[in-house]
């Protein structure tokens, strides 16, 4: 029974995912933003960087880079703490 | 639909990796299909930027003319990445402790926690 | 390990090293940054845990913890340098201070001296990603050595 459900689950997982993905906008042609033209235009005269990602990611958007260092403090602290040697 | 071929390999991708984590019942397996479902995403995200002809959005030595892919997908997979590295890390690591405690690997013979 | 693992990896750890000192210190003028020369330098560390065993990297974990919290310290404290505009400003852009050269508009050979706070915050998430890689596969090569249950 439950083998049935597992089988039925997946199948309908699948045919959403494969439906949504052919439903999308055509390869190559994204929804253009204002958002990414200023990033691409100004990450120049503004950052001083040749690289427009790098720029977003340390400087437009610095708060996501704290978050994601406190993630991977986080988890290397979680990994000592479960890994560590018990006292008989 | 030979049009979006790449986000239906992607989505391929995060199906087999779903069906991993559904009919499989060794733990290091589940780990394994967890990776799956974030690599698919990680690349779905890559390829929503892409823009016909286009180069990479650098300054450095970039041919003149033509148009630069959108910068904004690539900055959220890096964050993307290092999450599913931490989620990894403290998987495997429930994983050994688990196997050093009951001695099997089979996600349904540790049944502690049931009712 | 066999005698040819630890010549080879006698011969790669610097290389590795200073490939990844290289992508993160170029990490605004070409593909790189912080996590990826981070990642690089922390395979070459996994390397040598490899070939020569945890045993001799054993003693060493307090480094790895001082030069992780170093780099997340590091980096919290270079977004108080803007504070008068606001938080995690860019204020060495453009000025004529540390890596404050000015960048003229459009296809250029990059120049090192640009991008402001943008190097030392590479340093700062590339210092943190390889003590914390490193950190967590030598744990991982340590448990289940002398105690049994």
């Amino acid at each position: 029974m439950s083998q049935w459900l597992a089988i039925g689950a997946f199948c309908l997982a699948a045919g959403f995912l494969i439906f949504g993905a052919v439903a999308l906008r055509p390869f190559g042609e994204p929804t253009r933003t204002e958002m990414d033209d200023y990033f691409n235009r100004y990450s120049q005269p503004e950052v001083a960087a040749n690289n427009a990602v790098t720029a977003i990611v340390f400087d437009y958007r610095g708060y996501d880079t704290l978050g994601e260092a406190t993630v991977l403090f986080t988890a290397v602290t979680g990994v000592a703490l479960i890994l560590r040697k018990v006292r008989k | 639909m030979i049009g979006n071929l790449p986000f239906v390999v992607c989505m391929i991708l995060i199906a087999l990796g779903l069906w991993t984590l559904l009919a499989k019942r060794n733990l290091i397996k589940l780990v394994i299909g967890m990776s799956l479902i974030e690599s698919g995403v990680n690349l779905f995200l890559v390829s929503l930027g892409y823009v016909h002809g286009g180069i990479p959005p650098i300054y450095t030595y970039a041919p003149s003319g033509a148009p630069m892919v959108l910068p904004t997908p690539q900055a959220l997979t890096l964050t993307s990445i290092v999450i599913g590295v931490a989620t990894s890390a403290l998987m495997l690591a429930f994983a050994v402790v688990i196997y050093r405690h009951k001695g099997t690997l089979d996600a349904r013979k540790i049944r502690d926690l049931r009712g | 390990m066999t005698v040819v693992v630890r010549t080879i990896t006698r011969l790669l750890l610097p290389i590795s090293l200073v490939f990844g000192g290289y992508v993160v210190m170029h990490g605004h003028l070409t593909p790189g940054g912080g996590f990826q020369g981070g990642a690089v330098a922390a395979s070459g560390l996994a390397l040598v845990i490899v070939a020569f065993g945890a045993e001799r990297l054993a003693g060493k974990k307090g480094l790895f913890s001082a030069l992780e919290s170093f780099g997340g310290v590091a980096f919290a404290a270079l977004g108080f340098l803007g504070l008068g505009v606001t938080f995690f400003a860019n204020v060495l852009a453009g000025s004529g201070k540390l890596f404050g050269h000015p960048v003229p508009y459009g296809p250029n050979p990059g120049d090192l001296n640009t991008a402001g706070t943008l190097p030392l915050m590479n340093w700062a998430v590339g210092f943190k990603v390889l003590a914390g890689l490193s950190a967590v596969v030598l744990l991982f090569a340590l448990f289940g050595g002398e105690s049994d249950r």
